[in-house]
């Protein structure tokens, strides 16, 4: 680290600040907040529909049509298993609507595997079809909205079988860091034994459980502080 | 089961808390509960970078030419390597950039301050790091604006980035500011970061970068968490 000095004046010469090129102090990036003005930078026409070429996840009602520069998705064909929507209400402390959230998703495809390099297991079929990652802003009601697959089961630490789960992340205004999560399905198999859901205490579990609301549709609001709080994860 | 998962280190001290008084907003969105640790299971290990460009479309590495114009304001040339923290490059990782304007102002309708729209700016763009984890693009300076946190509050300059990392537990989203910017030290957001890890998010002005009679160039490196150092103690299945 460089420090101050003194010239032969005896004045004091304040060590010049360290910046990022700086080996002294190399080491993890912190996070900081996505501010409330991420719409136009972030989310994409089609993001949050991870099965078809719909508009879901922008918002582009927040900034003129010309400059509107990100694209639709890739087309794709259609994946595998059950299409369902989940959805919910993103809230705050008080119990208010946040209409500057943004919401993504992670996922395995119907057979339970993942579309990444670490997971390389040659027994669970890939699906071509489906990359299993969505990004949704909240709505002017403070909704969002997915249309994906429901996963399959994914293994847990030794032996165990995880049950059906999506990882979730929400950004917004006010949070400085990401806060990670994530949404099971009421009544799906192994949801007794799950090894994560294991961790939480049995009180504050249903904060991660959707609940059914329509044919294919699952219903999970999100608290971000407060009454009911959601339950966040560290990982 | 024949998986050997990766594993990521946890947060370092660097890493801001989730609740900042100084930072407003943060007062009723902050959870109260202290997030629980889990076991890292595939899903905490894998992560879509490898898909991006299936996901969002293509890259958009220069933010001067997205419109009939070039826009106003002093352009720039933003570099640097995406690295873990045992200063790995990390490949194939796609940067979300987003920003003002020169005077600014962001091309958004709830943006309400009084300084004007550049008409040739939208401040949208991304880059993907290349086999050795270094990335370029191209934009301009944004400028400092005021916000509503508190009386005469002012955000320091700055560019929004987002990357996916290799992992779920890998994401990120931070900012990137100048140096020699006196409105960093009393921006409550920066400051929720404790010095010196704050200089983390300070990239360097740099001439060799700097593209004679057209661009400065300024240095970044963003650090992703790396690699575990001691096996986990409980039982993953190596």
């Amino acid at each position: 680290m460089t420090t101050d000095t003194i010239d032969p004046l005896g004045t004091v010469n304040p060590a010049p600040r360290l910046d990022n090129q700086d080996p002294a102090i190399f080491g993890q990036t912190p996070s900081q907040t996505v501010g409330p003005f991420f719409h136009y930078g972030l989310p994409w026409k089609g993001g949050a529909d991870l099965v078809g070429q719909s508009d879901m996840g922008a918002r582009a009602d927040l900034f003129p049509e010309d400059h509107y520069v990100l694209n639709l998705s890739s087309p794709r064909g259609t994946p595998q298993g059950e299409v369902i929507e989940l959805f919910g209400t993103v809230y705050d402390a008080k119990g208010d609507i946040v209409a500057d959230a943004m919401i993504e998703l992670w996922q395995a495809n119907a057979a339970g595997r993942y579309l990444a390099e670490a997971d390389d297991r040659a027994d669970v079929a890939i699906d071509p079809e489906f990359v299993g990652w969505g990004r949704s802003s909240t709505t002017v009601d403070g909704e969002y909205r997915f249309r994906t697959i429901l996963p399959g089961r994914v293994p847990g630490p030794g032996n165990s079988l995880q049950a059906p789960h999506l990882a979730i992340s929400v950004f917004g205004r006010g949070i400085i860091k990401r806060l990670s999560m994530r949404a099971y399905f009421a009544g799906s198999e192994g949801l007794d034994s799950d090894p994560v859901l294991e961790t939480v205490p049995a009180d504050r579990r249903d904060t991660l459980i959707a609940q059914p609301a329509g044919p294919g549709q699952w219903r999970l609001d999100i608290r971000l502080s407060g009454p009911g709080e959601t339950v966040f994860f560290a990982v | 089961m024949s998986l050997t998962l990766p594993q990521y280190t946890p947060e370092d001290a660097g890493q801001p808390p989730s609740l900042a008084l100084d930072y407003r907003s943060t007062v009723l969105r902050a959870p109260q509960h202290a997030p629980i640790a889990i076991p890292e299971t595939l899903t905490e290990v894998t992560g879509p970078a490898g898909c991006w460009d299936r996901l969002m479309g293509s890259a958009m590495a220069d933010l001067t030419t997205q419109h009939k114009a070039p826009p106003q304001g002093q352009r720039i040339v933003v570099s640097g390597r995406v690295l873990d923290e045992q200063g790995r490059p990390v490949p194939n990782t796609v940067m979300e950039v987003w920003q003002a304007n020169a005077a600014g102002r962001y091309i958004h309708s709830k943006d309400n301050w009084d300084a004007p729209l550049d008409p040739n700016f939208t401040g949208a763009g991304r880059v993907v790091t290349d086999e050795q984890g270094r990335y370029s693009y191209v934009t301009i300076r944004p400028g400092a604006y005021p916000w509503g946190n508190h009386t005469n509050a002012w955000r320091p300059a700055h560019i929004h980035l987002s990357l996916l990392g290799p992992a779920f537990s890998t994401r990120l989203v931070t900012q990137l500011y100048f140096p020699d910017d006196p409105l960093i030290e009393i921006d409550p957001i920066a400051n929720a970061v404790p010095m010196p890890y704050r200089q983390r998010m300070v990239c360097r002005f740099d001439i060799h970068s700097t593209v004679p009679n057209w661009a400065l160039g300024y240095l970044f490196d963003v650090v992703l968490r790396g690699d575990k150092a001691t096996p986990m103690e409980d039982g993953h299945d190596h």
